[in-house]
């Protein structure tokens, strides 16, 4: 259960090898979280990951089997890992991939991989969950969208379209959710130093997984439905998307 | 039955629940029996515990102020037998002209005898007749099997001392019988005086409590330096019949309190900060008397100025509030006098805090023990909150004293058993009456009690 000052106990990570997924796992720990459960494709590697949490304080750690690709199977594992550790009072939707824009535009079978990982597995995902918590009455989800997502460019659009679907259905699942007790966060990152972004250029403003996770955590303590990270993107998204395309389509972003 | 949002008094955390009204003792066995189980059942009386305790997310909330019918006063023998769901409310208005009062009354009249006997509550008299469930005569306890017991303190007091405090989870309160106090007039006798700081506060407490029945000082928290603690103490009885004046002993029991305002919906956030709150907290300790005798007040007026103002609890906005309330035991006047620098240093934008002394306690879950007991409430947007009552928190487990859960909403699990040495001897007798572990709520699961 989430208590006043907005402490959670039990958190889930889908995409439990996210480094953003684990910072916020993490900060949740620092602030009283006692269990988490990584949720992902290679559990086998989040050993690290489940060290530092119990450095921070977790006393129960378990790493399972999820593939946000494979959708028939997600209603099973939500249900496992509510038999095993309860209420689930934040799950963070952290998986994703990137893709490779020049590959994809022209790939079908490429496309349509990021699409499947990105939107179809999220949907499945957060429509499982959700049930979850409306039958427990409480609990936040957690849905990595992207400023990406949030006016779709040409240089990446393959992955911007599936955040832009993703971030729509999350925004009308919140709604969806008023007065069930439940709620959803939509967080929207920049340029987050993380696997993802690995060895591409650092674009302006960008930030860090453990720099996203203090703005989560932020959210979450409060009432917020969206967040941006780094907070000062909301204003430059707010301009951006008043950009007249022509225009748009030509900035280096 | 209603799928609603509900909270405890300081709005904190909204959770959904089925809430069910029964319309008589059957239906209650009805849905008792009927319940699918998997997210558990809950009594709930008028909502005024602070935290989480009467909330059941996902799961089933009997409201019992549905079932609130006073079945019999006798006032021969100062008892009334009555539904758990009737509130202090309803039944000062049926008694105080009968020359009646609760034995045990709290800072507001609108909590129902079943949550007063759950959260086992005080008043501002612990220190001579102790807490509500000593006045309790025996109350009739709906068990998740389906039987209703008839309990007595002499008879079956396990299961009386598991559900006195034991916040709900042994089971629905249907019916109880209290023991009453005999008053001659609807008036209380206040003495009033100042203390210029806490170690004077104290002491005055200390020297002269045990010669009144009713004692609570209030203290100013944001007050710093020399003047921190500085209180106004408030202690008195009631005012017997003699004491009053001639053309006013016709009346004597005359009683009819009014709710006289109500805070508006909505309020602008951001009203409650620490220079409002000071200011309030000064002019409020300047407009005591230093020094004050026999001054006559209503039952409402000493026990009941809350109650004024209804739904005062809005004026916390959309993140609400919490209070925390703590007891040490005598002998730990230090940890005491720590706390208190701790919160002023903090500079909490705390309205008049309440300090009490408690005599012996009972129970396994109950909260009063022996020793000074502070309660505060605090906007739960300030910031760092969680750490500095978290260290609050150990202070007092290191002092040998405990937090109040009908006031919680934030203490971690691993404090309870520090807190609770009974606990898990509660834990036995309650797996005893529901082995299927049917009784839950967020507080329980939060602490994880159960
Ligand atoms: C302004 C204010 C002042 C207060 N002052 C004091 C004080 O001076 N001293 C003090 O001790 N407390 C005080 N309190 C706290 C209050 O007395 C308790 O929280 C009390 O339990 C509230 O009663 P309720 O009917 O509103 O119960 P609820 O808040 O509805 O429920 C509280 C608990 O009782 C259980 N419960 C309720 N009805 C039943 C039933 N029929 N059978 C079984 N379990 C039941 C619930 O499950 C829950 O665990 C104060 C609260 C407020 C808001
Ligand atoms: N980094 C950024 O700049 C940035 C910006 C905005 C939004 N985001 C979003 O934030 C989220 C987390 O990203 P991150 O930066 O933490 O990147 P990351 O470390 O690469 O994490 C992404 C995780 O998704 C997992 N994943 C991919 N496909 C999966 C599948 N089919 N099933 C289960 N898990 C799968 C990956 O698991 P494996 O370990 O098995 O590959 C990886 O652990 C993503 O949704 C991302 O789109 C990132």
């Amino acid at each position: 259960m989430r208590n006043a000052v907005g402490d959670v106990q039990t958190v889930l990570v889908l995409g439990g090898g996210s480094d953003i997924g684990s910072a916020i796992a993490a900060r949740l720990v620092q602030q009283g979280a006692r269990t988490v459960v990584l949720a992902g494709r290679r559990p086998e590697a989040y050993a690290q990951a489940e060290q530092s949490l119990r450095s921070a304080g977790a006393t129960t750690v378990h790493r399972v089997s999820f593939d946000a690709d494979d959708t028939d199977g997600h209603p099973k594992v939500i249900a496992e890992v509510v038999s095993t550790v309860g209420d689930l009072d934040v799950t963070v939707v952290a998986f994703g991939v990137l893709g490779d824009q020049s590959v994809d535009e022209h790939d079908p079978a490429a496309a349509v991989a990021v699409a499947r990982t990105n939107y179809l597995g999220a949907v499945s995902a957060m429509t499982v969950v959700s049930q979850q918590l409306r039958t427990q009455g409480h609990g936040a989800l957690v849905v990595l969208s992207s400023v990406a997502g949030e006016r779709v460019r040409r240089s990446n659009f393959v992955y911007g379209s599936t955040k832009a679907g993703l971030d729509g259905f999350a925004t009308g699942l919140a709604d969806a959710l008023q007065g069930t007790g439940a709620r959803v966060l939509v967080v929207r990152p920049g340029f987050v130093v993380s696997k993802m972004t690995a060895g591409m250029d650092k674009a302006p403003l960008s930030t860090t997984p453990e720099a996203v996770a203090e703005v989560v955590v932020k959210g979450l303590a409060g009432s917020a439905t969206v967040v941006w990270a780094p907070a000062a993107l909301r204003l430059v998204m707010s301009a951006l998307r008043h950009v007249p395309r022509p225009v748009f389509r030509r900035l280096p972003v | 039955m209603n799928e609603i949002l509900l909270t405890g008094w300081g709005r904190t955390t909204p959770t959904r629940s089925r809430v069910h009204l029964p319309a008589d003792t059957d239906a209650t066995l009805r849905l008792m029996a009927d319940g699918n189980g998997s997210r558990g059942l809950l009594a709930r009386g008028l909502g005024r515990a602070y935290g989480d305790a009467a909330q059941n997310a996902g799961g089933d909330v009997l409201d019992m102020t549905s079932l609130a019918g006073i079945h019999a006063v006798d006032v021969d023998a100062a008892t009334v037998d009555v539904d758990a769901g009737v509130s202090l409310d309803t039944l000062l208005r049926h008694l105080v002209p009968l020359g009646l009062f609760v034995t045990v009354s709290p800072g507001t009249r609108y909590v129902t005898v079943g949550g007063a006997l759950a959260c086992d509550i005080h008043g501002k008299n612990h220190h001579r007749e102790g807490s509500f469930a000593r006045s309790v005569l025996s109350f009739d306890l709906l068990t998740p099997d389906g039987e209703v017991r008839t309990v007595t303190a002499d008879a079956d007091p396990e299961v009386f001392w598991a559900t006195a405090g034991g916040m709900g989870l042994t089971g629905v309160v249907l019916r109880a019988t209290l023991k009453l106090l005999r008053i001659e007039t609807a008036m209380v006798s206040v003495d009033t005086e100042r203390a210029g700081d806490l170690d004077d506060v104290m002491a005055r407490m200390e020297a002269r409590d045990d010669d009144y029945r009713y004692s609570v000082a209030w203290i100013d928290l944001l007050a710093s330096g020399a003047a921190m603690g500085r209180s106004v103490l408030t202690r008195g009885d009631h005012t017997p019949l003699a004491d009053l004046p001639e053309g006013k002993r016709a009346n004597a029991l005359d009683y009819g309190p009014k709710a006289l305002l109500s805070a508006p919906a909505f309020l602008p956030p951001g009203l409650l900060n620490r220079l409002t709150v000071r200011a309030f907290n000064e002019l409020w300790f300047r407009k005591a008397p230093v020094s004050q005798i026999g001054h006559p007040e209503s039952i409402a007026t000493f026990f009941h100025p809350l109650d004024m103002i209804g739904d005062w609890n809005r004026i916390y906005g959309r993140a609400g509030f919490l209070q925390y309330q703590f007891v040490v035991p005598f002998g730990q006047e230090g940890a005491m006098r720590q706390i208190v620098e701790e919160l002023v240093r903090h500079q909490c934008p705390s309205f008049l805090a309440v300090l009490k002394r408690f005599g012996p306690g009972n129970g396994l879950l109950s909260f009063p023990s022996p020793g000074w007991t502070l309660a505060l409430d605090i906007p739960a947007a300030m910031g760092g909150l969680g750490p500095l009552l978290a260290r609050l928190d150990e202070r007092v487990v290191d002092a040998g004293g405990r937090i109040y859960l009908a006031k919680d909403s934030r203490l971690a699990p691993h404090m309870v058993p520090r807190m609770y040495p009974e606990l898990d001897r509660w834990r036995e007798l309650r797996e005893r009456l529901d082995p299927k572990r049917r009784m839950t709520s967020d507080l329980a699961r939060r602490l994880q009690l159960l």
